[in-house]
């Protein structure tokens, strides 16, 4: 039994300028223990997937369809309270920036207590002693004072660090992180990466991990999932997708990426933008960027199919269909 | 903290020159000769002279100023031209009666403000948002010299359930602890609280809607906290900007509602001042404007140090 199933997941938002389709039927498992990265550049819908699995979306502006189960949860049936006792024991959220994840206005530890209290119960100083073991684990130096710093105290790292502890606070199996390292020095973000890669060994906790930066994907990840324009475009192992990318996209973000002995020549990027989801063609979305463009790609999306052992990637160049697209 | 509490209380001292200077200065801007109150535009020219001598109205403005700021210093702010009692001794009555009807006001108010202004920030964009807006607009809007008129005609006039005039049966300035006395307060006190409930909803409405677009919020409800909690959150974060608007709001209560007290015939600062204006009382009206503008720098005093007390960030600076 997988720890994350998502089936044919939609997701849309009402916008001002329309409905915009941001997520357009993604599927996914992640096994219990497993390290998930998601790549894709901004509002490919990485977060917003990540977000529909805690139920964390607008719900006002926002419609949901098909099936998360998330340690055997039917997330999308969940009403309210059920939703919340399964935030933070079942599933924590690392997110972007430290800074505004956490209430400027309250201590890391306080924080970070609540937490712990609002799940189990534990008195006061239980959980205090909690909070103090979480911080030795994330290794913030001189933790029982730093528990009583309030965020604006904390460097960019270091507050990175308490929002890892205050995510494992209550042990979850399944850890999404929403881009943890991208506000963050390169050299810290190796530190980060490393930590969270170790703890993860340790706690056995499967991770999500949302980037834009292929060497971050490459670094945490057993499996990337490549996303555009709300689909997956290509999946398969860390080592797999690297080595032989099968859809264009992938190959083009692998050869737009930076590194030392490309100095003197020009950066190759991919043609065009990104295409405006309040406005989907019929065919494959990556189509008008595409190098590898033939009639049929404006007509139908392409089908997931097989590109290698565990690899699989939805365009029409690539071998055997896996299965038909709902 | 106790640095901060210390430099900000230093300040106070030059601001309160400052304000000295003004309260002083203002009176004398004002065209027309204080002594017209006191004696008849015909009079003859010795007297004119020999009370302005009296007065001290004959020495030059920095020598007076420096002679009643030293007075003021000692409490004597000067004797009513008008009555010839102490200006010190009317306030002492006008002050607390002022306080009363400010601060049962700003409390209206801020319970009010803050509930209306809470729902509709929470409720963004709803009819609850609409209606507690269109509320806090209309609060804003509304002269309320004109609503305490329209109130006392509906309570005293046509229903006959409440007082419309002075802070005790029979006209008495007394004030006592129960329903007798109580009665009078209401109405001047719900006429004086719509303003400040207006511009308090409106500010925590904006506060609110804010704190809630910010990732935090989404974060709280990541770990799972309930509602109660993530409220807390809320109106920890809100707090200093709502008590900043609310001591605002009591400064101009203390000093603004002449029109009201006039209204209500209520005997506080307010109807001192007006009364003052229109006799050219110079000395009560110098006093009193002292005094309500020290009450706004005392005001403004405690609402740093409280906002000091519940932000963190703000200690730094």
């Amino acid at each position: 039994m997988s720890l994350v199933e998502i089936e044919n997941l939609h997701v849309s938002f009402r916008t001002d300028e329309g409905t915009a389709n941001v997520i357009n039927g993604v599927d996914l498992e992640v096994e219990p223990g497993e390290v998930v990265c998601i790549l894709g550049e901004s509002g490919s819908g990485k977060s917003v997937t990540l977000r529909a699995l805690m139920q964390l979306l607008p719900k006002r502006r926002t419609t949901i369809s098909g099936r998360i189960r998330v340690a055997e949860h039917d997330i999308l049936s969940l009403d309210e309270r059920k939703m919340a006792d399964l935030r933070g024991p079942t599933v924590a959220m690392i997110f972007q920036e430290p800074m505004t994840a956490f209430d400027p206005v309250f201590t890391v530890g306080t924080q970070i207590v609540e937490t712990i209290k609002r799940h189990e119960k534990i008195s006061e100083r239980e959980a205090e002693a909690r909070a103090l073991e979480l911080f030795e684990r994330v290794r913030i130096p001189s933790p029982k004072a730093r528990l009583k710093n309030y965020p604006f105290e904390m460097s960019g790292g270091m507050r990175q660090r308490a929002m890892i502890a205050l995510a494992l606070s209550c042990r979850p199996s399944l850890l999404l992180a929403d881009e943890p390292t991208t506000a963050l020095d390169a050299t810290v973000q190796i530190q980060i990466l490393l930590l969270l890669r170790e703890l993860q060994q340790e706690l056995g906790m499967a991770i999500m991990f949302v980037t834009h930066d292929i060497g971050v994907a490459v670094e945490v990840g057993d499996r990337i999932a490549v996303m555009y324009a709300g689909r997956f475009v290509e999946m398969g192992s860390t080592r797999e997708v690297f080595s032989r990318p099968a859809h264009p996209y992938t190959k083009g973000l692998m050869a737009s990426t930076v590194h030392g002995d490309m100095k003197g020549q020009r950066m190759k990027a991919i043609d065009g933008s990104p295409p405006d989801l309040t406005r989907l063609l019929p065919g494959c979305a990556f189509e008008p960027r595409c190098g590898e463009r033939i009639p049929v790609c404006r007509q139908v999306v392409p089908a997931i199919r097989t590109a290698g052992p565990g690899h699989t990637a939805a365009c029409v160049h690539v071998g055997a269909p896996a299965k038909e697209l709902a | 903290m106790l640095a901060y509490i210390i430099r900000r209380i230093l300040y106070v001292i030059p601001i309160s020159l400052g304000v000295t200077i003004i309260a002083f200065a203002l009176v004398h801007i004002a065209p027309g000769d204080p002594l017209n109150a006191v004696v008849g535009a015909d009079a003859p020219a010795e007297v004119v002279e020999k009370l302005k001598r009296d007065y001290g109205f004959d020495q030059p403005l920095p020598f007076q100023y420096a002679r009643w700021l030293g007075r003021a210093l000692t409490g004597d702010l000067g004797n009513s031209v008008v009555n010839n009692q102490p200006v010190a001794a009317s306030l002492a009555i006008a002050v607390p009666n002022t306080l009363m009807l400010a601060i049962t006001a700003t409390l209206i108010g801020f319970v009010l403000g803050a509930c209306l202004g809470g729902l509709a920030g929470y409720f963004q964009g709803t009819w609850i948002d609409k209606i507690a807006t269109g509320f806090g607009v209309t609060g804003v809007s509304v002269p309320h010299y004109w609503l305490g008129i329209v109130l006392v005609i509906i309570f005293a006039v046509e229903f006959n359930v409440l007082p419309a005039m002075g802070m005790g049966p029979g006209g008495s300035a007394g004030w006592e602890w129960n329903w007798t006395h109580l009665r009078h307060l209401v109405l001047p006190a719900i006429t004086l609280s719509v303003i400040p409930c207006g511009i308090i909803t409106r500010t925590v409405r904006a506060t609110v809607a804010e704190i809630l677009s910010q990732e935090f919020v989404q974060a709280l409800h990541a770990k799972g906290l309930l509602h109660g909690r993530v409220m807390l959150h809320i109106i920890k974060n809100a707090a200093p900007t709502v008590l900043a608007v609310m001591g605002l709001q009591l400064g101009y209560l203390l000093g603004g509602s002449i029109l009201v007290e006039t209204v209500f015939n209520w005997p506080g600062t307010g109807y001192l001042l007006n009364d003052a204006i229109f006799r050219r009382d110079i000395p009560t009206l110098q006093g009193t404007i002292l005094v309500l503008a020290m009450f706004f720098v005392v005001l403004n005093l405690a609402v740093d140090i409280l906002q000091t007390a519940v932000d963190p960030r703000m200690r730094r600076s």
